[in-house]
């Protein structure tokens, strides 16, 4: 089968040009339109999530003071926070959000390859939300299993929610799989197949690499959590025994026996620690976007980006037993996992490397989004340090169980991608919805974020030094933590309360912007990408009017010597490309020259 | 050596159009092709892992061997059959010839369907023969690998009835000429997932 031209695009676009308002909001194919609804679904959700977390702190910090907070409350908003803030709030939002968003527009197509495909997959997305939604009403609640949901215990008399809620767990998972895969198969086909004339792989902007690759990783990884789910669906409902082992509760022995609960480990991690990877790598790729942009500069080591990312997206499915070493293996196991995971640093090292050598001597403009993302630098070198300790096996064995794991990952796969998240909603705000938003307050919000959430989580590598155990409902009286930890504990859930309250800037900075806020120009950075260059702000559907553009140059063609602005789009042929007088131009950077 | 290559361009250096007068895909196929060979690949995962799962959890002390219904081998058949019914309809596909193209492709799919039936009347004469599903790990990997090795048949088989009655209704072989392509792709995929299947099943 030949390869389909783009020129057809246009005569599907017909197909399903909507018609009526239903067709333009609701039922839209169009994948901006697509993008909204996943945000706007996923944030919504992790509000649920973030409210969540804000009940745990209240329990942790004032211990017996809510009556509202018992201890099976507690382990449930523990679940349910961790799962809907790695999966339905940071997986949806990166992919199914900006993945949707900016993929046509950054590869210069119409729509994704599927765009009926592409809007199954968001109600799809949306069912596997509201199953999950549908745990907190049902007898016995949510379950309280752990985000791991680790049997045996998922289904104990003592857990809460073992009967209904962790079914409805699985249910849920399950279904967002499938939705996730819908979308996943539409994001890499269209990178693949649909870039615009001239666009090589190795002029895709980093947005797309980080967001192309991710979704790879989770078209392999998310199977493993699918096999996991469908197992353990049946030990629960049609009890077999896959992985729950002869088990004892409450004096009765139960029907199962001989299953392995490692075994649902190591499945459960094969998808769990590549899953920090579906999240990091397009926060990666966004904030190169954002940093160079903002930094007037190119990306340092464009092509050492691309690999890194590749590099640590193949490393990621070999790591996954670090998160098992507590577990109980075989040394030499242990040792090659702690190797692997301590390699994966390299690559991850040279991405923060480029980062900074991108500011280096840039001509640095201070806009909101570029708080955010140099902020994500700090928060990501703190994670990625403490990520180090842990990788060791020594060293995570008595960290495991305590307040310093909590502290790493949440500085590492919590922060550092929801601040590139701001990040990029910012960035790209102006083109989504046409208007800036209001500058002061996107700084004020940065700021309350930033050191909010240091105020939370550096205390937190104390308290795990301290070994106050992570998971407690309440610490009670122990001999080994002394009482000022209580104190911490209550610094930590007013800055989380604190943290927490500043978000509702960014809700009114969006929603006042969208009504008030100025009207945005097409192209307000100055982006060289092909996003900024749409013959409309924001793009309507179909994106490109009458023709296709064509791409001459990467994405990073800022301060070119000689050329009188400081980037040059995409799209711009080299002949036309405007230049300043002889005097400024330096051969060294001729960039007619490779072309010939 | 061109993925070598692309890796190592220097896309800073190189300005103008690179490729010819229309946009070019990675791959030369069309986008519904790359999109089926990527879920192929996932499909694959997906019973490779489950596979792994097996091997581990036969080796565990509870694992009592079933003995597979000799009418598997039967079954075994009516896939075969099948897929070299859709493969036959590729080949006529490629001409734009019409003859023999519908007892081809739809004789291909109820091939098919008489699989799945079969596959029912082995679970059901197991069940009669009181293998339950949660009696033993070994049954319980027996179902759950048929049933979805079944799943992924039936969601072939949606698409293959969509074709099924553009071609009852009239339309011409160039139409369909890509659906049965991929049909036939993904039929060869799942029966060299079933063999697979099938012997892992057996060797125990």
């Amino acid at each position: 089968m030949a390869y389909v031209p783009l020129a057809d695009q246009d005569k599907d676009m017909e197909l399903h040009h909507p018609h009526s308002w239903v067709t333009k909001y609701v039922w839209s194919q169009d994948h901006k339109v697509i993008a909204i609804q996943y945000g706007g679904t996923a944030i919504a959700v992790g509000l649920v999530a973030l409210v969540l977390s804000m009940l745990m702190r209240m329990q942790l910090g004032y211990p017996e003071s809510f009556d509202l907070i018992d201890p099976n409350a507690y382990y449930q908003a523990v679940t349910m926070h961790g799962m809907i803030m790695v999966v339905y709030l940071l997986t949806a939002l990166f992919l199914g959000g900006f993945g949707n968003y900016l993929i046509p527009l950054m590869v210069g197509a119409r729509d994704m390859v599927f765009p009926f495909l592409n809007m199954l997959s968001y109600w799809v997305y949306l069912l596997s939300v509201l199953i999950l939604m549908a745990s907190f009403f049902v007898g016995g609640g949510p379950t309280g299993a752990g985000w791991t949901l680790y049997p045996p215990q998922t289904a104990m008399e003592g857990t809460p929610g073992h009967d209904m809620g962790i079914v409805l767990m699985l249910v849920s998972l399950v279904v967002f799989i499938v939705a996730f895969t819908m979308g996943g198969l539409n994001y890499v086909t269209t990178v693949l197949q649909y870039r615009c004339r001239g666009l090589t792989m190795m002029r895709l902007p980093l947005s797309v690499w980080g967001i192309f690759v991710a979704t790879v990783l989770g078209l392999f990884a998310f199977p493993a959590l699918l096999v996991a789910g469908i197992m353990m669906t049946f030990d629960t409902l049609l009890g077999t025994s896959f992985f729950m082992p002869a088990v004892i509760e409450a004096g009765t022995a139960l029907d199962y026996d001989g299953g392995s609960p490692l075994l649902f480990q190591h499945l459960f991690w094969f998808f769990g620690h590549p899953e920090v990877y579906i999240v990091a790598l397009p926060a990666f790729g966004l904030v190169s976007d954002v940093i160079s942009t903002h930094a007037r500069k190119n990306i340092f080591g464009y092509r050492m980006m691309v690999w890194a990312i590749i590099a640590i997206g193949g490393l990621s499915f070999i790591v996954w037993a670090h998160h098992m070493y507590v577990s109980g293996m075989h040394p030499y196991f242990g040792f090659f996992f702690a190797t692997t995971t301590l390699i994966i640093a390299v690559p991850t090292a040279l991405k923060v490397y480029n980062w900074v050598l991108t500011l280096w001597e840039g001509d640095i403009r201070l806009n909101a989004p570029m708080y955010f993302a140099i902020g994500f630098i700090f928060t990501f070198v703190h994670g990625g340090l403490t990520g180090l300790f842990l990788g060791n096996v020594v060293i995570d064995l008595p960290l495991s169980d305590t307040y310093f794991v909590v502290a790493h990952f949440h500085m590492v796969m919590g922060v550092s991608p929801v601040l590139v998240l701001f990040a990029a909603i910012y960035h790209w705000f102006p083109k989504m919805s046409g208007r800036m938003f209001h500058e002061g307050l996107a700084k004020a919000h940065f700021w309350c974020t930033f050191l909010g959430a240091y105020l939370i989580y550096l205390p937190m590598h104390y308290l795990g030094f301290l070994g106050v155990p992570r998971r407690y409902y309440s610490l009670g009286t122990t001999d080994f933590i002394p009482a000022s930890a209580q104190d911490l504990n209550q610094v930590i859930t007013l800055a989380a309360l604190f943290v927490g309250a500043a978000q509702i800037l960014f809700f009114i900075n969006i929603f006042w912007s969208l009504r008030n806020g100025k009207k945005a120009d097409p192209n307000p950075w100055g982006s060289a990408s092909l996003e900024w260059q749409t013959p409309d702000t924001p793009p309507v559907h179909g994106n490109w009017g009458d023709e296709l553009p064509t791409v001459y140059r990467w994405a990073y063609d800022y301060s070119v010597p000689g050329a009188h602005q400081d980037f040059i789009p995409m799209n711009t042929p080299e002949s036309t490309e405007p230049t300043a007088g002889e005097d400024h131009f330096d051969p060294d950077h001729d960039t007619s020259k490779a072309d010939l | 050596m061109s993925l070598f290559k692309a890796v190592t361009a220097k896309p800073w250096e190189r300005k103008g159009v690179i490729g010819g007068l229309r946009p070019e895909g990675t791959f030369n196929a069309s986008p519904e092709k790359v999109a089926l060979v990527v879920f192929l690949v996932v499909a694959s995962v997906i019973f490779s892992l489950f596979s792994v799962s097996y091997v581990i959890r036969m080796e565990l002390p509870d694992w009592t061997p079933l003995a597979e219904p000799t009418q598997l081998w039967f079954n075994t058949g009516l896939l075969v059959i099948s897929s070299v019914l859709f493969q036959w309809a590729r080949n006529i596909s490629k001409t734009d010839s019409r003859k023999n193209l519908l007892t081809s492709f739809i004789g291909g799919g109820v091939f098919a369907l008489l699989f799945i039936a079969g596959q029912l009347m082995t679970w059901s004469s197991l069940q009669a023969s009181g293998y339950y599903v949660a009696s033993n790990p070994a049954n319980s990997f027996f179902y759950l690998l048929t049933g979805l090795h079944a799943a992924h048949l039936l969601g072939g088989l949606w698409v293959w009835s969509k074709s099924s009655i553009r071609l009852l209704s009239g339309g011409e072989t160039k139409e369909v000429r890509q659906s049965i392509e991929l049909c036939t792709l993904y039929w060869h995929f799942l029966l060299v997932i079933w063999l697979l299947v099938f012997a892992m099943l057996s060797n125990t």
